[in-house]
């Protein structure tokens, strides 16, 4: 532990997502610049949460985006209906996530290469129909915060620093835990799952617990981030919370960044939102944004396989102390 | 009432069976999962859209143009964005494809808009018995059979067919005994989405629809594959149907809205009960 957090890498990616959080301490218009921040910082998260799964254990997972919009539901459902204070709603929200990854872990997992990708998508699409018919979560119209709910925070603004503060920490652990994960024995397991399954179960790696494991973590953040989420936005709405296309946009991110690194989905993610801002609001690229995006895509698969990060690493090999 | 809608069910069954055979095929011969299948789809309508309304042809006639258009689209989508990944692990083409999903909607979006659109077009009916069935949705089930038919007859009979399925059993020796396997690749491809812009097409005729409604098609296709067995085309044909039935019976025991919730609970099950799909995959 004490030789890991001499890693400057460490301290690197920590610090590029603290001044991502701390930017609008010091902007002149602090409330716009925590929106922007607000939408990278939960950029930050999801990917970073995502690369446990994919970059360090290799399973491509599309659909989970279900995990932000469960917990988000949970969260949502016990703050608006019990009166449930904002950090537990979270807490219970990132439990739930967990839950249903642990349940879906023992068995999807199980499926390899692109028919995991299926699943994933398919559980996606399942869950999004359900809600959409279960009426304690109000069905297709979904829930939206009484305005009151606020005043037990001090007021909408406090409620909306605080889901900013929440947000900011949370993406801090994000980014320290999937640290933890790839230094330690455990990542290593997965990592050697990423490259040849059979083989790492023949070295001793518990391929079934570990697979379930980097799954269940990568599902808890984005539950406790969706119920913050939506808990700044007042509303929740089936249509909102499990957009397919959310997810690939956070499989973007880390391969944008570089799969399989710290630093890659932070990067990939701050790039990725800022790139989407300035095209919104070009002229130029405005009504063909998404098109743009997926040109660059597209440029990132066929040449940059390993993203940004990634290509840093083999081209500059004195870098990889720093770029972990 | 269960049994117009299981008949409904099951016509558009076959025009469902017609898009996920596509996806199948391209599975089938290169393991690759063409997320660029939805806005096919949707551009198969557009086409018949486009033709109908803007130039006065009969749909039929422009679905002619659209088997081209969709043959060509997939050629080149092949040489652009799948080839140089091939090899490489499923993530790559699974992003590579849905990139080319993001350029087609991205275009399209911004030429069309995402206001729904409908080829006013009837033919009037056919009385069953007590019951009335759209000439329309008759002709598109009878051409899904046709097109079934006659891929069957091109991958069995003529020589590029037996290639493709050469290649689809084993790349490294079909190119060892002289066939030009990149050049195969890019046709199965092609045929592909040839298939997903006839389904579309087709649906064109009967449902009114936007840019954006291939997604919800796409989905269904996957669904239809893994039912059918992934890389098997007949298959595919059956599993639409299935799928086609339960649509039509659905309905008469629960609200609408439940059909895709059973639908994916079903997919998801099948996955992890019997990957290989109902049917076995592979032909």
């Amino acid at each position: 532990m004490k030789k890991q957090l001499r890693n400057p890498g460490l301290w690197l990616a920590l610090a590029i997502t603290a001044a991502f959080a701390l930017w609008p301490a010091l902007a002149s218009n602090r409330a716009y610049a925590r929106e922007t921040s607000f939408t990278i910082l939960k950029a930050v998260a999801f990917a970073a949460s995502l690369n446990i799964l994919l970059g360090f254990t290799g399973y491509v997972s599309f659909g989970h985006i279900v995990f932000l919009g469960l917990g988000g539901y949970v969260g949502f459902y016990l703050m608006d209906t019990f009166g449930l204070h904002l950090a537990l709603a979270a807490l219970a929200g990132g439990l739930s996530s967990a839950i249903l990854a642990f349940l879906l872990g023992k068995a999807i997992l199980r499926l390899r290469g692109a028919y995991f990708a299926l699943a994933t998508i398919g559980v996606n699409e399942a869950m999004r129909a359900f809600i959409k018919n279960f009426e304690p979560f109000g069905g297709p119209i979904g829930m939206t915060l009484n305005f009151g709910v606020y005043r037990a925070y001090g007021g909408p603004d406090q409620a909306l620093w605080m889901a900013y503060i929440g947000t900011a920490l949370l993406t801090i652990v994000v980014v320290l835990v999937s640290f933890l994960v790839k230094t330690s024995r455990f990542g290593l397991g997965l990592m050697a799952i990423r490259e040849n399954e059979d083989a790492a179960e023949v070295m001793g790696v518990v391929a079934p617990n570990a697979k379930t494991w980097a799954y269940v973590l990568s599902a808890v953040f984005p539950g406790i981030l969706g119920v913050l989420f939506f808990f700044k936005n007042g509303n929740i709405e089936p249509r909102d919370a499990f957009v397919l296309h959310q997810s690939i946009e956070g499989i973007v991110m880390v391969m944008l960044g570089g799969h399989g690194t710290v630093l890659g989905p932070i990067l990939g993610a701050a790039a990725y939102q800022r790139l989407r801002g300035l095209l919104l609001v070009s002229p130029l690229f405005k009504n063909i944004q998404l098109a743009v995006a997926g040109v660059l895509l597209l440029i990132i698969i066929l040449f940059i396989p390993a993203g940004a990060v990634g290509w840093l690493r083999t081209r500059f090999s004195r870098l990889r102390r720093v770029l972990v | 009432m269960l049994v117009p809608s299981l008949m409904d069910g099951l016509l558009l069954g076959f025009v469902y069976g017609i898009a996920a055979m596509g996806l199948s095929l391209i599975w089938g011969v290169m393991d690759v999962i063409n997320l660029a299948h939805g806005p096919i789809i949707a551009l198969g309508m557009f086409g018949i859209y486009l033709g109908f309304t803007g130039l006065g042809l009969n749909p039929y006639l422009m679905l002619i143009l659209v088997i081209g258009g969709g043959l060509l689209l997939g050629v080149l989508i092949y040489w652009v964005a799948v080839h140089r990944v091939i090899n490489a692990p499923h993530l790559s083409t699974l992003l590579a494809t849905f990139a080319v999903n993001m350029i087609i909607i991205g275009i399209a979006t911004a030429i069309f808009t995402t206001s729904p659109r409908n080829v006013d077009f009837n033919l009037g009916g056919f009385p069953v018995g007590p019951i009335t069935l759209p000439w329309t949705r008759i002709l598109a089930a009878l051409a899904s059979v046709l097109v079934t038919a006659l891929l069957y007859l091109f991958l069995y009979q003529t020589r590029p067919g037996k290639a493709i399925r050469a290649v689809s059993d084993n790349r490294a020796a079909a190119e060892l005994m002289g066939i030009p396997t990149s050049w195969i690749l890019a046709l199965a491809f092609g045929l592909g989405t040839m298939l997903a812009a006839i389904s579309g097409g087709l649906i064109s005729t009967f449902f009114p629809f936007t840019i954006l409604a291939g997604s919800s098609y796409e989905l269904k296709s996957f669904v239809i594959c893994v039912l059918g067995g992934l890389g098997n085309p007949l298959g595919a044909l059956i599993g639409g149907l299935l799928l086609g039935a339960l649509e039509g019976i659905i309905p008469a025991f629960m609200e609408t809205s439940w059909v895709p919730v059973l639908e994916f609970v079903l997919f998801v099950l099948i996955l992890l009960v019997r990957p290989q799909g109902l049917l076995g995959s592979k032909t």
